[in-house]
Parts: structure tokens; sequence; C-alpha cells
């Protein structure tokens, strides 16, 4: 009988010192795919490494031979002893190894739950498995379940809807204040990865014009060149604060670089239009006091860092919604996987030649005028017909007339019959 | 029109509590229900009007109790056109119980029908009565979008972004709105007025008449263009003009119905109860 196992270490039980050596890169990926599925037990293999985690996934005939003979490649393959990786790795059977690939796809496993690029990544390895065949009916349908629920719990939970980093908690708070970042006209004081990262977000929302001060003017030019801006000298800043929206500082200087007076100053010439200052500097360079100006807005790195964790919250929140989800979808494949049994299958060939006949009969005692002893005789035929019919796929189903993949056969006669639905 | 006066409200409860329910459970069907239902709610009130209209053989504005109900009409219509146009889906939380709350007012005033005067069927008399509430109507939803502004930029400004911050959207885009607000309310109250000299003109000869209503009719009118003025020559805009639009209201208030409570005047008679 077909079994699904999964093997894997993730971020929670290894650190990263050991998934770093157990980790697949895409070449090696393949090799280990096609080598794993060349093992006598392994009906289908797909193998998902990223640098957060590892995840072998197996239909397999015996679980415990392939339980160890997947131990054994490991630790073969990444040449690091067993008992080094043996109690980070953790083994999930059945309907546990299903839930386990929905909770991964969808995100509620990760390391930051709801990021989106996870999705994308399984993608790629179940593409690398049909590629290299080492996929079969079972893990065709189980990833194509899998898919459908982590799209499922994107769009109907908000997991995936708020800001989870600094730099683009920033561009949100920037939406509630703007609405629309259309054409919205940025300053960058200053350097540094956070901010940049800021202003790509903000171009990314169609900010249009670019503005660079640096101490050093030099730096400020090469910067600006990055974003398509303009580099302007920090004495400008005064007047530059005029026409700016966002202005996004990050300087190394002890004093502010940013003062109230000098927002005050403008505030009249820009007409009261609202004006967003993104202080990710420590220590600030832009005066707290100028969060109480008229239409000016200040959010320091310590304010972000309380949006990103309530968004994290937030998160967590969703993800309960998505777990459900989740409990939902295993009971759904279960219900599918039991019904490759041959069994079943049997039985719902039989139940749905029975209802044809039972139908047929029906219609062709009312249109006919059948004389009421022909009417039994007509019974006998129709369930001797579906008996000479079963009898071969019966015996061929029972009797291991089948070569190789069982479920691929009865995947096949419950599709050519529409058994499911 | 009893029954319909009754659908009228129910349809604005029902509204109410969809957009009560679309506050805490952010479920975008029960905003769109509350709007549709709102709407059904709207077109009852308008056909209750139309019978009044065809009972009495004039507008309906003859009491309080009309009175009262001819602004909820005018404010549910507003609400809908700017609904519509600027697609605010919160503003219907303040909107649907402001008008329900003045249809259960309505319904609790008695409405003893006055004896009919002429000047219900003077065409200046009509149209001063239909801008004049159609601007009010305005002016009302520019408060609650100045109140929706005032919270939101709290929670910006004291970085506190709990209930309301997620629910509720830009502060650019409800001050857009609540600008339009003032400029249909703005427009529609200088059409009031003007319709209101010609009709007195008309009746007594004279545009003016130092009638207390005239008088704070002419205080809010000078108080928004005071805001308007602001806003377009030195940019009063965000919260300064959220509060301008807040107090704005507390002055028409007066103008409307303290006036006529208070004060003796030839408006008077149209709040009798």
């Amino acid at each position: 009988m077909h079994e699904i196992v999964l093997l894997g270490i993730n971020h929670k039980t290894a650190p990263v010192e050991l998934r770093e050596c157990i980790a697949f890169s895409g070449d090696e990926s393949i090799t280990a795919l096609q080598s794993l599925h060349r093992q006598p037990d392994i009906n289908e293999a797909l193998l998902f490494s990223t640098c957060n985690r590892v995840e072998l996934l197996f239909v397999t005939d015996n679980k415990n031979r392939t339980i160890s003979a997947a131990k054994e490649f490991i630790a073969d393959f990444n040449k690091i002893p067993l008992e080094q990786f043996n109690d980070a790795l953790y083994i999930h059977e059945g309907d546990e190894a299903v839930r386990h690939v929905f909770r991964v796809a969808s995100s509620l496993d990760s390391m930051v739950v709801g990021e989106p690029q996870i999705l994308g990544q399984i993608k790629d390895a179940y593409h690398m498995a049909t590629e290299l065949k080492s996929s079969g009916v079972i893990l065709n349908r189980l990833l194509h379940r899998t898919f459908f629920v982590a799209k499922r719990i994107r769009t109907e939970t908000g997991i995936g809807d708020r800001a989870v980093s600094i730099s683009y908690a920033a561009v949100e708070l920037g939406r509630k204040i703007f609405g629309s970042l259309e054409g919205k006209i940025v300053l960058l004081v200053g350097a540094g990865e956070m901010a940049e990262l800021a202003v790509e977000h903000l171009i990314r929302n169609k900010a249009v014009e670019i503005y660079v001060a640096n101490r050093t003017f030099e730096n400020g030019v090469e910067l600006a060149k990055k974003f398509n801006g303009q580099a302007i000298r920090m004495e400008e800043i005064t007047n530059f604060l005029e026409h700016t929206d966002i202005i996004i500082s990050s300087t190394g200087s002890p004093d502010f670089v940013i003062t109230r007076d000098q927002v005050k100053s403008v505030i009249r010439k820009r007409r009261s239009r609202p004006i967003f200052f993104i202080d990710i500097a420590v220590p600030r360079d832009i005066d707290p006091r100028v969060n109480r100006l008229t239409n000016s807005y200040v959010y320091d790195i310590d304010d972000l860092t309380g949006v990103v964790d309530d968004n994290l919250e937030d998160r967590r929140q969703e993800a309960i919604k998505g777990e459900r989800i989740v409990d939902e979808a295993v009971i759904n494949f279960r219900q599918w996987y039991d019904s490759l049994e041959v069994v079943p299958t049997i039985i719902a060939l039989r139940n749905k030649m029975e209802s044809i006949a039972a139908a047929e009969i029906k219609k062709t005692l009312q249109s006919n005028e059948i004389p009421e002893g022909s009417v039994s005789a007509i019974q006998k035929m129709a369930g001797a017909l579906i008996n000479k019919i079963m009898h071969d796929p019966t015996i061929f189903l029972k009797k291991d007339g089948m070569v190789g993949d069982k479920s691929l056969y009865i995947d096949t006669i419950r599709k050519l019959f529409k058994l499911d639905e | 029109m009893v029954i319909l006066i009754i659908f009228t409200l129910l349809f604005y409860m029902f509204s109410s509590a969809a957009y009560c329910a679309y506050l805490f459970l952010q479920n975008n069907y029960l905003q769109r229900s509350g709007f549709f239902i709102l709407m059904g709610g709207f077109f009852c009130h308008t056909a209750a009007l139309i019978a009044g209209i065809a009972g009495a053989g004039h507008l309906p504005v003859a009491n309080l109790h009309e009175t009262l109900s001819f602004a909820g009409w005018a404010i549910a219509g507003v609400f809908l056109v700017i609904q519509f146009k600027f697609n605010l889906k919160i503003l219907g939380v303040f909107a649907a119980p402001f008008v329900t709350l003045i249809m259960i007012a309505v319904s609790q005033l008695p409405n003893e029908p006055a004896q009919t005067a002429n000047i219900f069927k003077s065409f200046w008399f009509i149209s001063h009565i239909v801008a004049i509430f159609i601007g009010e109507a305005g002016f009302a939803l520019a408060c609650g979008l100045g109140l929706l502004y005032l919270i939101q930029e709290n929670a910006i400004k004291t970085k506190r972004r709990r209930f309301f911050f997620k629910r509720l959207p830009s502060l650019d885009l409800l001050d857009a709105t609540g600008y339009a607000c003032i400029v249909v309310g703005f427009t529609m109250l200088t059409l009031g007025l003007i319709t209101g000299f010609v009709y007195a003109q008309s009746v007594w000869g004279r545009f003016w008449s130092w009638d207390p209503k005239e008088v704070w009719a002419g205080i809010t009118w000078l108080f928004y263009a005071a805001l308007l003025h602001e806003r377009l020559t030195v940019g009063w805009r965000g919260r300064r003009s959220a509060i301008m639009a807040i107090i704005g209201f507390g002055v028409l208030l007066f103008t409307f119905l303290g006036v006529n409570l208070l004060m003796d005047g030839h408006h008077k008679e149209f709040t009798r109860f």
C-alpha cells in the first residue's frame, strides 16, 4: 500500500549552521531527486530546499525502509554523519505529512508568517519533480491541492496583508496619509540600506521625483544616479522642504538634521499640504516636535518597529483562520486518497452502472408497452449485463493485474467513469 | 403614506445595522448591502414625499415633522451621490445612523397638517427649500467626514494604530471628500439664499428684512465662505478644515433649529410641533 512520508528540517528545528550543510543547491537537487527516486520502494518523490528548510516528500510502499534510506542518503550526499542532524529531523506520515505540506506552502510555518515567496519556491520544486518525472498521481494531486489551498488562504485571510518590514511599513503609512503615492516627491537625506529600500518601495508605488542630500556631495550624486534622481546639498534641504512630500532620513549626525523651525517656516508656503517624515536614523535626525505641526507627520524607527510588531500580531491572528482552511483541505485530500483504494472504486463503478441501468429500464418501461411478465426478464438481463461487464475490471483490480503504480490505474478508472462527482 | 414612512425607517435601520457590522467585521459584502438597503430606503422616502406632495398639493415642509423628514431625505440623497462618486466606504457608518436618528425623531414628532398657504406653490419658494436642504445635507456629511478625519489623524499622530486606523481610509481621501461636500453645500446654500431673496422680494417687497433666520443664514454662509476662501488662498486643509467643518455644522444646526425654537421670525411656522 502507498504511503505519504515527509522528512525535513527547518528553522525551528535546526540552527543555520546545520541547515547550510543539508541544503541542496539547484543542481544538487536534481541529482539528489533522481537518485532518491531510483530507490526501490519510492514511487514518487519531491525535494524542496531553501535557506530556511529542506523537505523530502515521498510516496512509498515501505515507509520504514524509505525513511532510513532517505536519512542515509542525506548523510552520504552532504557528507555529514547522521547523528549530527537526526535530532533536528522531523518525520510526518499520512495526514500529518499532507497537513505539513499545506502549511508550509501557505506560509503558516514560515519564519515570517505570510511571506509570499515560499509558494513560488514550492512551485519550482514541483516543476523540477515533473520534469524529472519523479512525481506521480498522488504527488500531482497533492501539490495541486497545495497550490489551491495556499491561494485560498492568501485571498480569504489577511495573512499577507500588512507590512512586516520597516521600509514597507513606512510606505504603508504613507498611503494612509496621501492615499495614492503617485506623483509624490521624495527627499532622501543620508544613505543606508533600510532608507534606500524604502525609496525603492516608493518608486515602485509611482513616486516621481527623488532628491538625495548627502554630507559628501559625491556620494549623493552616486546614490541619486541609482534612483534616477537628483543630488542636492545639505544646506538646500530647507528650500526643498517646500516641495517634497516624503522625507526619509538616515544620517549619522548626532544632532537633528531637520528642526521644528525649519519645517514650521515652510508650512505656509506649502499651503499646508501634508508632509511625512520617516526617520530611520539613531540618534534621530528629525526633531520629534515636528510631529505636532499642522499636517506634518513624523515616524521614527521605534514607531515603525511598533507598526511592524502590530502587523505581525495581525498576521498571527489571520493565521488561525488559515489553519482552519488547512484542516478542511486535509480532510478532503484524505477522502480522495481513500478513494484510491481498490474496493471503493469497484463499488463506485458498480453503483454507477446500476444507476444507469435502473434509469434506462425506467425509461424503456414508460415509453413502450411491455407486458407485465417481461419486466422482470428485462431487469434480470440488465443485472446480468452489469455482472459481465464488471467481471474483467474487477479481476484486474483485485488480482493485482496492474503493473507498477497501482494508484495510476485506479485514478484513470475513476476519471474515465467520472466516479468522483 | 404612513406605511411608506415605516418602510423608509426600517430600511434606514437595516442599512445602519449593516454599516455598523461592516465597521467591525470589515466585510465588503456588508458595506454593499448597507449601501443598497439605504438606496431602497431613499426610494421609499422619495415615494413618501411624492405621496405627501400629491396629498397636500404642495411640498410638505409645513411643520417640524415634515421639515426634519425632508432634511433626512436630502442627507440620504446627497450621501448616495457622494458615495457613488468617491466610493468612500466608511462614510455610510456615519451617514446611515445619522439619517436613521433623524427619521426616528421624525416618527416621534406629531404631524398635524398646517393650513395651506399659497406660498408653498411658488417656484422660488420651492427652489429655496430644495436648495437649502441639499446644501445642509452636504454640510452634514462634511461634518461627518471632518470627524472621521480627526479620528484618523489622531491615530496617525499619536501612533496608536488600533481599531480605526485600519478601518478608515487615507487622510487625503477624507479631506478631498469633505472638501467636495463643502463645495456642494456652499453652492446649494448660495443658490438657496438667492432664491430666498428673490422670493422675499416678490412677497414682502424687500430682499432682506433682518429676520433672525436670515441673519443666522448669513452668518453660516460667511463662515463657510471664509473656510473656502482660506482653503483656496493659504491652503487650510486637513485638520483645520475638518474642525471648521464640524463647527460650521454646529452653526448650521443652530440656524436650522435653534433660531426657530429660540427666536422669533417669519420662518418659525415651518418648525412648529
